[in-house]
């Protein structure tokens, strides 16, 4: 036989269930704890969510950011952040800051005055800066962002649990859906602890979790409702032990392409889109864990209501057995 | 195994083939982008082609597709605005405008209704004080006259203005079908005037759009920063001619009621008075251009309608020896005296102007003023050095992802391994291409979406094999085990994809800019990523499998 690089043997046994007591109910705390830190910390919103203007300079001179602050004190801004931003793509001589500035009281988007203002000050401190992007957002669409994210990962879930409703049953969109909140609670969670930028591209990030995490946890089903038809007399927990043992080995393949890819994005992407590939990166890994650990437990939890004969499926898809 | 039938085949071929076609031209994006520029500039000169158009027009064979995808913001560099346009402002220039109307009106039963005046209100509203209160009926009627049906689907049998009596006054207001008709037309003008604005300045593919009921979206590639643009597009040019009442230096006077204190625009302690309702706006010119006075002076002519002309004309006939004021974005450019009748309706507006100046006023005063003044909510500026720097960045990422994830399918699982990495690059392709075709836009989140794809591309060829490694434990025969593997691992592509497309649809509906470029692509990679593992790979393992005719098959 040929070489083959495996993850996973052909055949596996394992019992997902056996500890779980340690994998389901540590993700139950995990999604708490989660839940706790963002109440607590609270998550560090770039400036789609609350309103203001980030700044991002590129100079040849090294940056100080002690400098830079002092320099615009006097044009009484408020709150102003300055953070020093490397990554392997940038050139030897290549320093990058990023800059925000609250919202100005009683104006929208920033005024070309007070950005005039601002490029003059730092202009002076280092005449070689360079304004790569400047991005202003009012409190009035900040705002509206906010809700608009909310909707669409409301939206999204709803869709999501809808369509699996009708292709499997409800005990599988319930179980389904919550891994789903599973991943994102705790992928939200790490934003909150290490503090990282939330903005409208993570939420896109959460939302392309959300797909893939139910595209993983979908295959488990898939081959559970076929086993369901396989082995009527088993008890519903082997056949799960067994359709998650099946399809383990796919499981895995595609987590590892798919972190594989998000892994050179994260590397080699740059900067700018570092926060996006990190939430999705980590999501793929919570997503491929709840699709085994977490969707099917539940599901084991409600119950199925299995009968004595085999629920007919009106969908093409599925008959391709009878 | 039964083998796709050779017409289903050549199909399959032929999509493939088309869509690497269409996705070529991406890969040579300056000079495709130069050709193009070229070829639309000789169509536009019906033909005739300088040598240099010819030879940028010759960079790229006219016979290969030349529709590339659009670049983003993000990518390209540019600004981005979105701006409220205030609606409301043209309610409070209605009203303005209906006073005359309504004091004519009025005057004509002045028998009866006795003096007629204005009473402060708030804007957008006018409210008329008349001495003799029990003329009410009849001073409701000649002002009711005035009023016109809307003619909109949703307004039918509706007047334009509502008119309600309040103790001895009358209240004139726009009628709510009204406001909505005004609104609509409000945001048409603006956006007509925005368009021509930023084309003026010649850039690339402007994206000028309403957003919802009273929003403007405003994406220029190319252009230096938002603040540019905002000075493009938020000079007003509200040009009006209003009557003086008298000047003054100082500058905190009270003009009193119905009044405007305006300052001089060419000497810095002179102020105006003026009446607040114009004689004649910049709305009713008909045209404007740069030329000179007698004597040799840059100045701005312009020609008014026959509305315009004739108010015109009235007024400088009735009010010979008095002062007129020319008002422009609410500095008095100057203040003549009237001479004569002006008949006809055109003249010419003077003031210490520039060539350049009055060059670019005519331009403004063609265009037209904006109808309502605008509020920007949000502006983003890219510079086009972080868009490239992006750009090599996402292509070293997918590069090495790409080829990362090539050498570990073709670890895993051998020659189907090299079926399925060659299947993604006709994916690639295909997702490029379908860009092109659809006129989509790649952002930097787009990037990241090929980037997943990769990686998620792969998945629908995995759940193939895997099944067909596990067939192949059961079915003795190969080929029975190749088709029971893509028989049965049907159900769960679809499912898994069919779910990732519903996110991808709610990330276009609801995200905007680049979250909604990164939506298009993940959207077209799940789409094209299904075709490629159920066509491509099988049409692959097909002919290798007819053509081997192997007894075993290891996947």
């Amino acid at each position: 036989m040929a070489f083959r690089f495996k993850l996973a043997p052909d055949k596996t046994n394992f019992d997902f269930f056996k500890h779980q007591k340690i994998t389901f109910g540590g993700s139950v705390v995990a999604t708490i704890l989660a839940l706790v830190l963002w109440a607590v910390m609270g998550l560090n919103f770039g400036i789609d969510f609350r309103g203001g203007t980030s700044i991002r300079t590129e100079s040849t001179n090294a940056v100080d950011v002690g400098v830079m602050r002092e320099a615009l004190k006097s044009l009484d801004l408020g709150d102003v952040s300055i953070a020093t931003i490397s990554d392997i793509s940038f050139a030897a001589d290549q320093h990058v800051a990023q800059l925000r500035i609250a919202p100005q009281d009683g104006q929208e988007a920033v005024t070309p005055e007070t950005m005039a203002q601002v490029e003059a000050a730092l202009k002076v401190v280092d005449p070689a800066i360079v304004f790569a992007a400047v991005e202003s957002v009012g409190p009035k669409v900040s705002q509206e962002l906010i809700l608009s994210a909310i909707l669409a990962m409301v939206a999204a879930s709803a869709c999501i649990m809808g369509y699996i409703w009708l292709r499997f049953e409800w005990q599988y969109a319930l179980g389904g859906v919550v891994s789903l909140v599973h991943d994102i609670f705790i992928t939200i969670g790490v934003f909150a602890l290490f503090q990282l930028k939330f903005d409208l591209t993570i939420i896109a990030a959460l939302l392309t979790i959300l797909g893939y995490s139910i595209n993983d946890t979908v295959v488990v089903f898939d081959r559970l409702r076929e086993n369901l038809q396989k082995y009527k007399t088993m008890p519903l927990k082997e056949v799960m032990n067994l359709s998650v043992n099946e399809t383990l080995s796919r499981t895995l393949m595609t987590s590892v392409t798919t972190l594989i890819a998000l892994g050179a994005m994260l590397i080699f992407g740059g900067d700018v889109i570092r926060g996006f590939a990190f939430a999705i990166f980590f999501g793929v890994v919570l997503g491929t864990y709840s699709s085994v650990f977490v969707a099917k437990n539940l599901v084991l939890f409600i119950g199925l209501d299995r009968g004595d004969k085999p629920k007919k499926s009106n969908n093409e898809f599925a008959n391709v057995d009878a | 195994m039964t083998p796709t039938s050779p017409w289903k085949r050549v199909l399959i071929l032929l999509v493939c083939v088309f869509g690497i076609l269409t996705a070529v031209p991406n890969l040579f994006y300056g000079r495709v982008e130069t050709h193009n520029d070229a070829v639309a500039a000789i169509a536009e000169a019906k033909g005739v082609a300088t040598a240099d158009q010819q030879a940028a027009a010759d960079l790229w064979p006219s016979f290969l597709p030349s529709l590339l995808m659009n670049l983003g913001l993000d990518l390209r560099g540019g600004a981005h605005l979105l701006a409220r346009v205030e609606v409301s402002d043209v309610y409070k220039a209605r009203m303005d405008a209906m006073w005359p109307q309504v004091r004519d009106a009025l005057r004509d039963v002045r028998d009866e209704v006795g003096a007629v005046r204005r009473a402060p209100s708030p804007d957008g509203v006018l409210r008329i004080t008349i001495s003799n209160p029990e003329a009410m009926p009849a001073a409701l009627a000649a002002v009711e006259a005035l009023a016109t049906p809307v003619v909109t689907l949703t307004g039918i049998g509706q007047n334009d203005i509502d008119v309600t009596v309040e103790g001895a006054d009358i209240v004139v207001q726009l009628s709510e079908a009204e406001k909505l008709a005004t609104d609509d037309r409000t945001m048409q003008q603006s956006l007509e005037i925005i368009r021509n604005r930023v084309d003026q300045a010649g850039t690339r593919e402007p994206t000028i759009q309403r957003q919802g009921t009273d929003r403007v979206l405003i994406q220029v590639p190319g252009i230096g920063s938002a603040s540019e643009l905002k000075s493009l597009i938020g000079t007003t040019a509200k040009l009006s001619f209003h009557p003086v009442i008298g000047r003054t230096d100082n500058a905190g006077a009270n003009p009193g009621p119905r009044n405007f204190l305006l300052p001089s625009r060419d000497n810095p302690d002179t102020y105006y008075i003026v009446e607040s309702t114009p004689v004649v706006t910049g709305e009713q010119l008909t045209d404007s251009r740069p030329a000179f006075d007698q004597r040799g002076n840059p100045a701005v002519s312009f020609t008014f309608n026959g509305s315009g002309g004739r108010a015109f004309g009235d007024y400088t006939a009735a009010n010979i020896g008095a002062l007129f004021a020319i008002v422009l974005d609410d500095q008095v450019i100057s203040a003549p005296e009237i001479q004569s009748h002006i008949a006809g309706g055109s003249g010419i507006i003077t003031g210490r102007f520039t060539v350049e100046e009055t060059t670019e006023l005519a331009v403004l005063l063609r265009a037209g003023a904006l109808p309502a003044a605008m509020e920007f909510l949000e502006e983003r500026t890219i510079g086009p050095e972080l868009g490239a720097d992006s750009i090599a960045a996402g292509k070293v990422a997918s590069l090495v992802a790409m080829a990362a994830v090539a050498v570990y399918m073709i670890a895993s699982y051998g020659l189907f391994g090299v079926f399925a990495v060659i299947a993604l690059g006709v994916n690639i392709a295909l997702i490029f291409g379908a860009l092109s075709l659809v006129g989509g836009t790649l952002t930097l989140p787009g990037i990241a979406g090929i980037v997943l794809t990769i990686g998620m591309a792969v998945d629908a060829n995995v759940l193939v094999f895997e099944r067909i490694r596990e067939e192949l434990r059961g079915v003795k025969n190969a080929g029975r085990a190749i088709e029971l593997g893509y028989e049965r691992a049907l159900s769960a592509i679809i499912d898994a994809n069919i779910t990732t497309f519903i996110t991808a649809v709610v990330l276009f509906s609801v995200g905007a800019g680049p979250v909604r470029g990164f939506a298009i692509t993940l959207g077209i990679g799940i789409i094209t990523s299904v075709f490629t593992a159920l066509f491509v790979t099988r049409a692959m393992v097909e002919f290798w499998y007819g053509w081997r005719r192997p007894k075993t098959v290891i996947v």
